[in-house]
């Protein structure tokens, strides 16, 4: 399946580019998502444990299965204001 | 709508006038602004950047939960995008309320959550010429 994947703030650098379509195994969980970030992406690991993860607009846990044509976004620690 | 992302410089009369109601007896309006200094170092300017669909909704929550949570409760709530210089505004926020305590604490929570919950970034601009992510707070999903 194919994920369009949106990097803010430090993650745009650690994935080199801002967005991007991202080729993925169906139907992964969040868990597996943030796996795969690390390996196709490995300046992104030492940023994980602090970034959230949204699918399509709104925070999502591990355990949440990742569907084709997602919008994946990472999020890093906010600081707006 | 009285809460989105702007790039350009506040209309505080028109966001006071946003909230305005003869049944409110006071206004709280609140600007953060672009200070020169943080962590011992010199700020010429930030710039401010959004996820900014999911930013503008949480941004209409924060309004949607206070407004709902105080009767006769108003607010407005705008943040800036794009470079902001020191003495700049990044973001007002307005509340009209019959009391006075209602409306100061509706400014004070609303600000804490902006804070806290939208996806909004600082990239601080040094006089040096370095930069830097300000990344403070973690978000994290509500329980499922």
């Amino acid at each position: 399946m194919k994920v369009r994947l949106l990097a803010f703030a430090s993650a745009v650098a650690a994935i080199g580019s801002a967005e991007r379509e991202w080729e993925l195994a169906s139907d992964l969980s969040v868990a597996e998502l943030r796996q795969r970030l690390a390996l196709d992406y490995p300046a992104i690991a030492p940023l994980l444990p602090r970034i959230a993860i949204a699918i399509d607009g709104a925070l999502v846990h591990s355990s949440m299965v990742v569907r084709d044509g997602a919008e994946v976004a990472l999020l890093p620690p906010v600081s707006g204001g | 709508m009285r809460a989105r992302l702007v790039e350009t410089d506040f209309d505080i009369p028109a966001l006071l006038a946003a909230v305005a109601d003869p049944a409110c007896g006071a206004q709280a309006l609140f600007l953060g602004t672009v200070r020169n200094r943080n962590d011992g170092r010199e700020v010429l300017a930030i710039d401010y950047s959004a996820y900014r669909s999911m930013a503008e909704n949480v941004l209409a929550r924060i309004v949607t939960d206070l407004e709902s949570g105080e009767p006769g409760l108003r607010m407005a709530l705008e943040h800036r995008l794009g470079r902001i210089t020191v003495g700049g505004a990044s973001i007002a926020i307005v509340a009209a309320s019959p009391r006075r305590d209602a409306a100061l604490d509706a400014v004070r929570r609303a600000l804490q959550r902006v804070k806290t919950e939208a996806p909004i970034w600082k990239h601080e601009i040094y006089a040096d010429g370095s930069r830097s992510w300000r990344e403070q707070e973690p978000l994290v999903p509500t329980a499922p």
